[in-house]
């Protein structure tokens, strides 16, 4: 199994081919902060919070969603990728309805998390206070669509783990929602096994279980590694670090 | 010989426009109302042929109808079903076509000026057919040498020179982002062996252009022969050819020319007698401008929500299926067939050192002569703007030009010296992008253009990410605030903050460039910003 | 009935997922949009998840999920068309037709909405009623413009509280 050298932060690092900036930066002991990404999941690089800066190039790259590669110098951080970290969070909180005081999540969350780490505390911008519903019409579930992000982790946990792929983004732009079936009440849609997996892995508390009641939820967001673990075992390489399908091929912007 | 040009010695015909530019003028029913008054003077199509052909690039004068004969040529616009018969006149007339007849004096306000330099300066490579040749005839274009260079590359030309002649070339690809084309072949071609895909994007979707529409409607077997010599240099077997839904007539003709290559055999397997084959198929969109964006396109093509994913890997490496895919736009590929003729070092002798060859723009808004032209690279945007495109209409100054559609922005009046070419556009701010150049005058104001491509760009958002879903809309409510006189001094520095961010961190092209027109009219007439900051301030 | 339909032109195109596009332009063309049922039938063809064709049928601007109003008017705001003023004319035609832009009309019988770029530039600014195309609007004569909307048959809600 071959192995990639490269520097984070100036800080040398080896991971197998393969291997994600993001498992990089993490083997050279940086935490970045990420919404979308979850291991074991595929990567769809949609939050932009753990782009990261490359040496010889001026574009940012999300580093969840990029292959390292030989001799890249990783830069994780600077006054920009600050600034930008924070106003990401801003914009989430101006989207959606996130009253964290009154949410099944609080204190488990993952976006207040990453407020905290990238020093947010009030919105430069004017909340959009959007009208959003709550479908309560599964018998042991919920989504709160007023806390949702749209990481699309939901999506992808049921379609490549569950298999059963109830979720799907539905509309364009600010208009996106996530759907179950054909915009049906979740509780109508045959597909959903109640496996829970859903809810699991939701960063916030916009999928939850119907008896939580405020910073009650406890999620499980390790599940779908450990699922993918499982269900590779024999297959899956050192540490756990190889990706569910390894790229092919790499190598520089040929456009 | 050009579209419109002098065709001196040639036998009588009407050339009559039949792309979408004139059909909404009225073009067909000239053509019916040419037709009766034809055989009321008792000729047939033999006698006088009256073709309908691609667009006659002066769009905003339509129908026209280019009238040939042993005289040269007359170009006639606007022209009524009524003056149908003086038409005919002059067509069928002896003697020369611009003599001394009744007819022609009807005509008189009708008659355009060939050697205006809106035509006179127009090098048509590109647009060679379009505008001469009948689009729905396979015939006709084979008589215009159509498919003779995908059989030279075939029988005499390895992968390998085709692309090399490419790159001599220097052509850069016109769907914006101006890479070079040579390079992106031999990056698909030298990936490792197995099945490889081309795909044509015709997803144009900026509004004010329509380069790649006059291709389509009006020479549509160059396109199919520039993709087919592409599939052969980077040897792909199969492709796609993806149209943008609202362009029903070019999507009608496409197929048409597609149905009629693969009867012939010049398309399909063995085509052309060779031993490769080629599989084109064409896609139709659904409205989604993002589409355009080359990812987004392949996962439209593979019949799921157009979402751009990010690159690397690009499709050259991981496309359609997961295999190499290369992706050229109609005008990258329409201009193949005549540099392969021509060779690649009389392409690259037109044009500047960095953008070679010629390029076509759509010019429109606050313009005298709207319409199509082809025009070397390194031309100055004045010469397109005031000599060719006859400034703005009632003697009024133009104000700014917009290029790049949504993505570019505008160079201000002061700034029409500068020539037109990937680095100097970029460098004022602006952008090549497809080739739309909309005139904008005095009355325009720019905080309130800057807003119309911002909801142009909230609207088309896909939503994948967040700094294009929700930063777009954030930065429309502050560009309001700016048109409405009511906003506050910070908010300039919010707006340029937000733009630098979106810029910076969205996923694809569409969002990286949404902010460019505010910041382009920020830097060129913050002025108008400034004004914006007005006695209303911090109202809400 | 419809149901055989979509059966057949999906057997056509070979129950491919990658057809599921053309399919529902197809599926749009019989019904003049794409109700659930179709929906449905579609995803059960194809095989494939109803999030998934719901989020397709959804995502692309040309697929209606409702039916259709009886008339549309359709504005270009397109930058040609907004350089030669369109954005007046899409007001002028809110207020004629006491529609909002993109909004559901109460009566359903018209609708109005925005549309990018036609490729009718040459002749800015434009409508689309009803398929047909209007060309060159008199955004600056009044008289001339309401003239030209009776023409199209444009109903008048002047006056209409809403
Ligand atoms: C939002 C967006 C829209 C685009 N639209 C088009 C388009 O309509 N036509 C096109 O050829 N390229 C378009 N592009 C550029 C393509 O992604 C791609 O670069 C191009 O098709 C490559 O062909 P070329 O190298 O021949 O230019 C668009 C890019 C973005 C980001
Ligand atoms: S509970 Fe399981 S099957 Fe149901 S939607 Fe969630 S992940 Fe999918
Ligand atoms: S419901 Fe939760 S997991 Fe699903 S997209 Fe929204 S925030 Fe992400
Ligand atoms: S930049 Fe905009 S269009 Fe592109 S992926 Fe992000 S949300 Fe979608
Ligand atoms: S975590 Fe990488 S983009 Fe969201
Ligand atoms: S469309 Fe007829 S001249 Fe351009
Ligand atoms: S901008 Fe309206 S038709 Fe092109």
């Amino acid at each position: 199994m071959s192995v990639i050298t490269l520097t984070v932060d100036g800080c040398d690092v080896a991971v197998p081919a393969g291997a994600s900036l993001l498992q990089a930066a993490g083997a050279a002991g940086v935490k970045l902060p990420t919404l979308c990404h979850l291991d074991g999941l595929t990567p769809v690089g949609a939050c932009r919070l753990c782009l990261v800066a490359l040496e010889g190039t001026t574009k940012l790259l999300p580093a969840c969603a990029t292959e390292a590669a030989e001799g890249m110098a990783v830069s994780t951080t600077s006054p920009e990728l600050r600034e930008y970290r924070r106003m990401a969070v801003e914009l989430f909180f101006a989207e959606g309805n996130h009253i964290c005081a009154y949410c099944v999540s609080n204190g488990a969350c993952e976006l207040q998390d990453v407020a905290v780490t990238v020093g947010m505390d009030h919105s430069r911008f004017p909340y959009r206070y959007p009208q959003r519903p709550v479908d309560a019409s599964h018998p042991w579930f919920a989504l709160d669509h007023n806390h949702c992000i749209l990481c699309t982790r939901c999506v992808r946990v049921c379609d490549e783990i569950e298999g059963a792929h109830v979720w799907d983004l539905a509309e364009r732009g600010s208009d996106c929602r996530i759907i179950s079936g054909l915009d049906q009440p979740w509780g109508e849609v045959e597909a959903c096994t109640s496996c829970g997996k859903c809810v699991e892995v939701c960063p916030t508390g916009a999928l939850f279980h119907r008896e939580d009641g405020t910073s009650e939820k406890h999620p499980h967001r390790e599940l779908p590694f450990q699922l993918r673990l499982a269900r590779e075992q024999g297959q899956w390489r050192n540490q756990g670090q190889a990706l569910p399908q390894a790229l092919e091929g790499g190598g520089e912007d040929p456009s | 010989m050009t579209g419109v040009q002098a065709m001196r010695g040639a036998p009588r015909r009407l050339r009559c426009c039949g792309a979408s530019g004139c059909r909404s003028a009225g073009s067909e029913a000239l053509q019916v109302a040419l037709e009766q008054a034809r055989a009321a003077v008792g000729l047939d199509a033999g006698a006088l042929p009256i073709q309908p052909v691609g667009c006659l690039r002066l769009c905003g004068r339509g129908p026209l109808v280019a009238c040939d004969g042993p005289g040269g040529t007359a170009l006639y616009g606007g022209v009524p079903p009524a003056q149908a018969g003086a038409l005919i006149a002059v067509a069928s007339a002896e003697g020369p076509i611009d003599g001394p007849l009744r007819a022609e004096a009807a005509l008189a306000a009708h008659r355009l000026d060939l050697s205006h330099p809106f035509f006179a300066l127009q090098i048509p490579v590109v647009l060679e057919g379009c505008g001469s040749l009948d689009p729905c005839s396979l015939d006709d274009a084979l008589a215009h040498g159509a498919y003779a260079q995908l059989k030279r590359c075939l029988q005499d030309l390895s992968p390998e020179q085709v692309r090399d002649e490419v790159r001599r070339s220097g052509l850069r690809g016109r769907g914006g982002a101006g890479y070079p084309t040579g390079l992106k072949w031999d990056t698909v071609a030298l990936q490792p062996a197995g099945p490889r895909f081309v795909v044509c994007n015709a997803d144009e979707g900026d509004p004010g252009a329509f380069m790649d529409r006059s291709v389509l409607e009006g020479d549509p077997h160059r396109l199919l022969e520039g993709l087919a010599i592409a599939a052969y240099a980077v040897g792909a077997d199969r492709g796609y050819l993806y149209v943008r839904a609202e362009y029903p007539l070019a999507i009608e003709r496409l197929r048409l020319a597609l149905q009629q290559a693969q009867a012939r055999g010049l398309l399909g397997l063995g085509h052309c007698g060779s031993r490769h084959d080629l599989q084109l198929e064409v896609r139709v969109g659904a409205g989604a401008y993002v589409c355009g964006e080359e990812t987004a396109l392949l996962r439209s093509i593979e019949g799921k929500r157009g979402m751009p994913s990010p690159r690397p890997p690009y499709p050259a490496q991981a496309g359609l299926q997961g295999a190499p895919t290369l992706i050229n736009n109609v005008e990258t590929l329409a201009a193949l067939p005549a540099i392969l003729r021509e060779g690649g070092a009389w392409y690259a002798a037109m044009g500047t050192e960095s953008s070679r060859g010629t390029k076509v723009f759509a010019l429109s808004g606050a313009v005298c002569h709207t319409g199509l032209l082809e025009v070397p690279m390194g031309i100055q945007l004045r010469t397109v703007v005031e000599t060719m495109g006859g400034g703005v209409p009632d003697g009024g100054a133009v104000k700014a030009v917009q290029t790049g559609g949504p993505s570019g922005g505008c160079i201000p009046a002061e700034r029409l010296d500068t020539p037109v070419d990937y680095e100097s556009l970029t460098a004022l701010g602006s952008m090549m992008g497809s080739g739309g150049m909309v005139v904008m005058g005095e009355t325009t104001a720019m905080p309130e253009v800057a807003r119309h491509f911002m909801r142009f760009s909230v609207n088309e958002s896909c939503g994948k990410c967040l700094p294009c879903r929700a930063g777009t809309v954030q930065l429309e409510q502050l560009l309001q605030r700016f048109v409405e006189g009511r906003a506050e001094a910070a908010d300039l520095d919010r707006l340029d903050a937000l733009c630098r961010m979106v810029k910076a961190t969205s996923l694809c092209g569409l969002g990286q460039a949404a902010p460019n027109p505010v910041l382009s009219t920020l830097r060129w007439f913050r002025h108008e910003y400034e004004a914006g900051c007005g006695p209303l301030a911090g109202k809400p | 009935m419809a149901d055989r339909r979509i059966a057949l032109l999906i057997r056509r195109h070979g129950g491919r997922a990658e057809a599921l596009i053309e399919v529902l332009h197809q599926v749009q063309e019989i019904h003049g949009y794409l109700p659930t049922s179709a929906l449905l039938a579609v995803a059960r063809g194809l095989q494939l998840p109803l999030s998934r064709v719901y989020g397709v049928a959804s995502f692309y601007h040309l697929f209606r999920l409702q039916a259709p109003s009886e008339h549309r008017c359709a504005v270009c705001l397109g930058t040609a068309c907004f350089v030669r003023h369109a954005g007046v004319l899409a007001k002028q035609l809110e207020q004629r037709l006491g529609l909002v832009m993109d909004a559901a009309g109460a009566d359903g019988i018209w609708a109005l909405e925005q549309i990018s770029c036609i490729g009718a530039c040459g002749q800015a600014p434009v409508l689309v009623v009803d398929g047909a195309l209007e060309t060159k609007l008199p955004v600056d004569d009044q008289e001339a413009l309401a003239a030209r909307f009776d023409a199209m048959g444009l109903p008048s809600a002047r006056g209409q509280v809403r």
